[in-house]
């Protein structure tokens, strides 16, 4: 009568214990039984690992190897944040899981209400990943978003998440509420000390209400050391329009989930990405796009430029419900390895349960096409210079479909620095 | 002037090219015709540096220059432009960026200044509309979405933006209609001129009947079976080839 033998706990589950064991308790806790409840819940799966389904290709029990103390309470100099790159907008920072007031716009928005909490959420996805357990055990502050019904916010709202520091973890949450007929564009950075090795672990959710118009930017450009994850939950009302964009750069490790929920009928959901990896670097996108609903539409297309012994990670599931008759969802993956040691693990899925409905999936592999690259020596050009007016006519595509004019230059700007190709192609 | 010296050639280990003596000087006009599979477009390649080409014998020298072992980027550089018989799509590439980004490496590498962009603006604007070509297509990523004929016409746009001193048309004229046809025609011939070569491939006649050749070259099996004047492609197209290639078996 022996219990199954239970795996050793990792020097970083045992730094875990310690920590949440002293914030419990701290008297002035709040929701302590509820980070209770999730820290039981990540106490039984424990940090995931390759024999955990969802993390196969993310072995996170071995890439990590200690956790990092929490980090405190502090305020950077307001110059150290990035975001959306000086692009006007309504400015709400996050520094080391906390809300930053002092540096986020002071000024009143119409139609957007802004609140600091504790980050402790009632959600269902709560207990349904380890990662997101942990965060509502950890969390060290929140904020909720709120756009009211019909508000058309002209300026981006940035999200700036900045951890100070080196050596420490953030948790943070979000719970972001638009409003029904809502138009906005969020851009959402997450980014920290330049080479500090930190860990930073992000949970929000968005309620999109019906007929709303919603553009969400994720700049994840974390220092190259850095260990981020981040879950997003997602739930869409009807005639919704919600495009969604990850700019991948950062991070050593980096995971982005995403539960997305199409609740109401005739809603488009695009999730599209590129990610631009290089060293060593480790990049997991995850997505779970549930058609509940009939006649929604999702595109799920990513692109990935993966260089030296980077390797990406793409898991992409589309449940089409019974009821969700007329669904279109179209899912694609691309890669381009610039390298022999580079690797990509793509994982389209699709699990059908109605009949009448247009899904397809997809991915491809490869090094950038000899043909192509002819054509454009041929006429002059450097091999070099060649090679990355392809990558970025290969990342631009991607970029374009997001269909966010102000996003196009900003992430254009972006992928050239990353290539070092700022002065390449003339205009 | 190039000369092609008893040139061999090969791709993926099949021989293709088997010996093959040109020279082209300065101002002079040479077609070259020759059933299909014959190695034309090869020849084409392997004078522009494409990769997998590999040359096992024989020489190619411009301007006194050995091109063995110049990249396609260094040949354009030095007059190098060869109008491909099936022009590629590139998705995500704008024709303008491109056309300026071509023009400038090779300015670059010849040592001379970058051309201002009113000054950019204002070539294309003059060679495109000689051409056809419209600020349409322009405006469209590289070839992506032209029919055959408007593929063939832009070549010849940036044949003539980049003024090549050795040009290579691999059978420009294929998919083009009458009217492209003579459009074409008029812009090669506008660029004729007495510093410039040119190498004309194609399957008829009636493309030389506009742009007349100094020289008519007949390739079979990788090799030049048959040189005469411009009387030689008549000939062909009233007898075809089957002289030659039954005198290349004997
Ligand atoms: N990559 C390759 N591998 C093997 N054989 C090849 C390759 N490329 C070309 N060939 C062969 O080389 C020969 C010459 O081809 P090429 O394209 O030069 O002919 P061509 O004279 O231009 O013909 P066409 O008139 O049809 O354009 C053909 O038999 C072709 O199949
Ligand atoms: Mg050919």
């Amino acid at each position: 009568m022996n219990a199954p033998a239970k795996i050793q706990e990792t020097k970083a589950e045992q730094s875990l214990d310690a920590q949440f064991n002293a914030l419990i308790a701290e008297k002035t806790q709040t929701n302590a039984n509820q980070r209770k409840q999730a820290w039981d819940a990540f106490k039984a799966k424990g940090i995931p690992h390759r024999r955990v389904e969802e993390w196969h290709y993310t072995d996170l029990r071995t890439k990590m190897r200690d956790a990092f103390a929490l980090a405190p309470t502090c305020v950077p100099k307001a110059d150290v944040l990035q975001g959306a790159g000086g692009l006007e907008s309504y400015r709400i920072a996050i520094v080391n899981g906390r809300f930053a007031p002092e540096l986020s716009s002071n000024q009143e928005l119409d139609g957007l209400t802004v609140t600091a909490t504790d980050g402790v959420v009632s959600s269902e996805l709560a207990s349904k990943d380890a990662m997101i357990s942990l965060n509502q055990a950890l969390v060290q502050g929140g904020i909720s978003i709120e756009v009211a019904a019909n508000a058309k916010i002209e300026k981006p709202i940035e999200i700036v998440r900045y951890t100070d520091g080196a050596d420490v973890s953030s948790y943070a949450s979000t719970c972001v509420e638009i409003g029904a007929g809502a138009n906005v564009l969020f851009i959402e950075s997450f980014e920290g000390e330049n080479g500090a090795d930190y860990q930073s672990n992000a949970f929000t959710e968005i309620k999109v209400g019906d007929e709303a118009d919603v553009h969400w930017l994720k700049l994840q450009v974390e220092s190259q050391k850095a260990q981020h994850i981040e879950t997003l939950g997602i739930e869409l009302g009807a005639k919704v329009n919600f495009q969604h964009f990850i700019y991948n750069e950062g991070s050593s490790l980096s995971r982005a989930q995403l539960f997305v929920e199409l609740k109401g009928e005739g809603t488009h959901a695009g999730l599209r990405g590129i990610s631009l990896l290089q060293d060593q670097q480790h990049a997991d996108i995850t997505l779970y796009v549930n058609h509940a609903v009939p006649e929604c539409e999702s595109r799920e297309y990513y692109r990935t430029v993966v260089d030296d012994k980077a390797r990406a990670v793409f898991q992409g599931k589309i449940i089409v419900e019974p009821a969700a008759q007329k669904t279109d969802g179209q899912m694609m993956i691309k890669s381009l390895l610039l390298s022999d040691a580079a690797e990509i693990n793509a994982k389209p899925e699709l699990e059908i349960f109605a009949d009448d409905v247009q899904c397809a999936h997809g991915s491809t592999t490869g090094d950038i096409d000899e043909d192509l690259l002819f054509y454009l020596t041929a006429r002059g050009i450097p091999e070099a210079q060649a090679r990355k007016i392809l990558i970025l006519a290969f990342l631009s595509e991607a970029v374009e479909e997001f269909e966010e004019e102000r996003c196009v230059e900003l992430l254009e700007a972006m992928t050239r620095k990353w290539l070092h190709a700022d002065e390449m192609v003339s205009e | 002037m190039l000369e092609i010296k008893n040139l061999h050639a090969e791709v993926d280990g099949n021989k293709i090219l088997r010996g093959i003596d040109l020279v082209v000087r300065p101002g002079e006009i040479h077609a070259i015709m020759g059933p299909n599979g014959s190695g034309k477009s090869t020849l084409s390649y392997v004078l522009a540096g494409k990769d997998d080409y590999e040359i096992t014998e024989g020489t190619i020298t411009y301007n006194g220059v050995d091109w063995s072992e110049m990249s396609a980027h260094e040949r354009a550089a030095a007059g190098m432009f060869l109008a491909f018989q099936y022009p590629i799509e590139i998705p995500g590439v704008a024709t303008m960026t491109f056309l300026k980004t071509a023009l400038n490496a090779q300015r670059k590498a010849r040592g001379e200044d970058e051309i201002s962009t009113p000054d950019f603006m204002k070539l294309v604007r003059e060679k495109s509309k000689a051409l056809n070509v419209t600020p349409e297509m322009l405006r469209r990523p590289l070839n992506v979405g032209f029919s055959g004929g408007e593929k063939k016409r832009a070549e010849i746009l940036q044949m003539s933006l980049l003024e090549p001193t050795l040009c290579v048309l691999d059978e420009t004229d294929s998919g083009l209609d009458i009217d492209a046809l003579r459009v074409v025609s008029e812009g090669v011939n506008q660029l004729r001129s007495p510093d410039r070569s040119m190498i004309v491939i194609t399957h008829y006649q009636r493309l030389l009947d506009h742009i007349v050749p100094d020289v008519v070259h007949v390739l079979s099996k990788g090799k030049i079976v048959k040189t005469g004047g411009k009387e030689l492609a008549l000939e062909l197209e009233k007898n075809g080839y089957a002289e030659y290639v039954d005198e290349e078996a004997a």
